[in-house]
């Protein structure tokens, strides 16, 4: 059996999805928010560089680059306001960022 | 085409950057100019509005920059929306303890990324443009550092846009790979004459992404959370030019890279619209908080811009921008009299708070009036005419019943606006009313002005330049 673009995307999709759901199933630990977050960007970065491959085209893989230094920035921004909500919680469980309700 | 070339359609991206840049480091050896970092960060956001109106028009860095009639038009209102924010932020941060020089810079590079935003010309600098307002955003709402609910607001918006921008990103992964290209123009052509399963896969993605920032239901669930807990100036921002900067952006991936396959974005579109106005309406109707009662007000306003835009043609476009103009000096017309109020130092944020103003801050008392008549949408004030633009546009293209629909929908939030009106005039007040802050006030009552009876005026020059606009987007 040979890998094709199908194997490729198909274990982007499943990923993207795992990601998806780590968020919204998750009811314990934000940190693990911040994980499926990079998951479903790596799942992306799998998409892009599988079709510049599959495309013979150099622009997915610069557009994976991008998504690698913006993913980096972002997971420093989240961190810097998980840590100003645990200064004022004590406590970073996803339960407990729920005083606006309705 | 030459760097040099390609740069003059950059000028107003790049006094950002520099601007933004230098002033970050003179913050840095400077901490406590404060002041002055804001007044030069309003000077450079004015130097930008300026550059974009007179910057000429075309396309550089291979396509990835768009440089016309529409971008031009939505960076100049992004710019000058994004310098009222800091003389409303900067003081009212101040007074609470906060004098951070972060805030201008944040400012800066957010509006950096919305100016991208409206004149992206391909899915790298769609992103890059995306991320970068995004990750400013972020930071202002969790500003307010010691204060619970704004980093608990932060960490929302945090979580939820950073799922949006997955989205978006795959939708643009998919797109890339059944196009064969991130160009837009080039896009275009793959979807010509409909687009296919693995296109149209992307695009429900990308639309998805687009949705959640600009908070159209439904993908609104962090609108109400992050509008009530982030600080009322930084709400006063991110309800106006990033919505603004989102619409545009919607425009041109709709416009110009699927245009062909417009019979299948525009059910999408009409089902994000109606959903949008209902929620808005319904869910507004039991908010005692007036940030989350904005909030939905906001997702329900956002639906009738998307309704413009659903028509698919030149009219639409022009009707979308015209909404989103007058609802900008609308909402933040609206968190400036929020911010400007307290009662004994602490911020009135329930209806209930506002019971009796006419007789304590009557100016305010009127400027909130206005603003929430406007945007119920009766005439004369502004948000009547954005919604016969909007309606106008709809019926044109034929959408007869989602016209009626959210029709219906501005008449069930009448309910909450004019609930609003009546605490304000009709009830008794508790207690006096501290005075306000000379800028908020003076943001609130120039904002209120415009609602009526500037607005008459402004629609003659107002209409023509958003009709430009839109032409520049190329849907007939």
């Amino acid at each position: 059996m040979t890998i094709g673009l199908a194997h490729y995307l198909a274990v982007a999709a499943i990923l993207f999805t795992i990601g998806v759901f780590g968020i919204f199933v998750n009811r314990k630990n934000i940190i693990v928010i911040l994980m499926s977050v990079e998951l479903m960007l790596l799942a992306v970065n799998i998409n892009l560089v599988a079709f510049s491959a599959y495309l013979a085209d150099v622009t997915g893989q610069i557009f994976a680059m991008f998504v690698l230094t913006v993913a980096a920035a972002e997971a420093a921004v989240g961190l810097a306001i998980l840590v100003t909500f645990f200064r004022n919680r004590g406590d970073i469980a996803v339960d407990d960022a729920s005083m606006m309700k309705g | 085409m030459t760097l040099s070339q390609d740069l003059a359609y950059a000028y107003p991206e790049i006094v950002l950057a520099l601007g933004a840049l230098t002033l970050l480091v003179v913050g840095a050896f400077a901490p406590k100019q404060t002041a002055l970092v804001g007044g030069a960060a309003v000077l450079v956001l004015l130097a930008a509005a300026y550059a974009s109106a007179t910057q000429p028009f075309g396309t550089a860095f291979a396509g990835g920059l768009i440089s016309d009639a529409g971008a031009t038009f939505a960076k100049v209102a992004i710019y000058l929306a994004s310098a009222v924010a800091i003389p409303l932020g900067q003081p009212w941060f101040a007074r609470r303890g906060v004098r951070s020089f972060e805030f201008p810079v944040l400012i800066l590079l957010a509006a950096l990324g919305m100016g991208m935003m409206a004149s992206s010309g391909d899915l790298i600098s769609l992103y890059v443009g995306v991320e970068l307002h995004s990750l400013a955003l972020y930071v202002l709402a969790a500003m307010h550092r010691d204060n619970a609910k704004a980093s608990e607001a932060g960490l929302k918006y945090f979580v939820l846009g950073a799922l949006s921008s997955g989205l978006l990103l795959y939708g643009a992964s998919l797109i890339y790979g059944f196009a064969g290209s991130t160009l837009f123009p080039e896009i275009a052509k793959a979807a010509a004459g409909g687009a296919n399963t693995g296109l149209l896969f992307g695009l429900v993605f990308l639309i998805c992404g687009i949705a959640f920032k600009v908070s159209a239901a439904p993908f609104h669930m962090w609108t109400p959370d992050v509008y009530e807990g982030a600080p009322t100036p930084v709400v006063a921002f991110f309800a106006a030019a990033p919505k603004l900067a989102a619409m545009v952006l919607f425009a041109r991936v709709l416009a110009n890279a699927f245009a062909g396959a417009s019979e299948q974005w525009q059910q999408v579109l009409v089902a994000i619209a109606l959903i949008s106005v209902a929620v808005g309406a319904f869910a507004g109707l039991v908010q005692k908080n007036l940030k989350r009662l904005w909030a939905y007000s906001s997702i329900a306003n956002i639906g009738y811009a998307v309704l413009g835009l659903a028509s698919g043609t030149s009219e639409g476009v022009q009707a979308m921008l015209v909404f989103m103009i007058l609802y900008m000096i609308d909402v933040t017309g609206f968190f400036a009299c929020l911010a400007a109020l307290s009662r004994q130092g602490r911020a009135m944020e329930t209806i209930d708070d506002m019971a009796g103003l006419i007789k304590e801050k009557p100016a305010i008392a009127m400027a909130m009036t206005v603003f929430s008549l406007s945007a119920l949408g009766l005439p004369p004030f502004s948000g009547f005419f954005a919604k016969v633009f909007v309606f106008k546009a709809a019926l044109d293209a034929g959408l007869w019943g989602p016209a009626v629909a959210g029709l219906v929908g501005s008449v069930v939030a009448a309910f909450y606006y004019l609930r609003l009106i009546k605490a304000i005039w009709f009830d008794g007040s508790p207690g006096a009313v501290d005075k306000p802050p000379v800028e908020a006030n003076a943001i609130a009552l120039v904002a209120a002005l415009f609602a009526f009876p500037v607005v008459i005026v402004a629609l003659g020059w107002l209409s023509p330049a958003a009709e430009r606009a839109a032409q520049a987007f190329g849907l007939v």
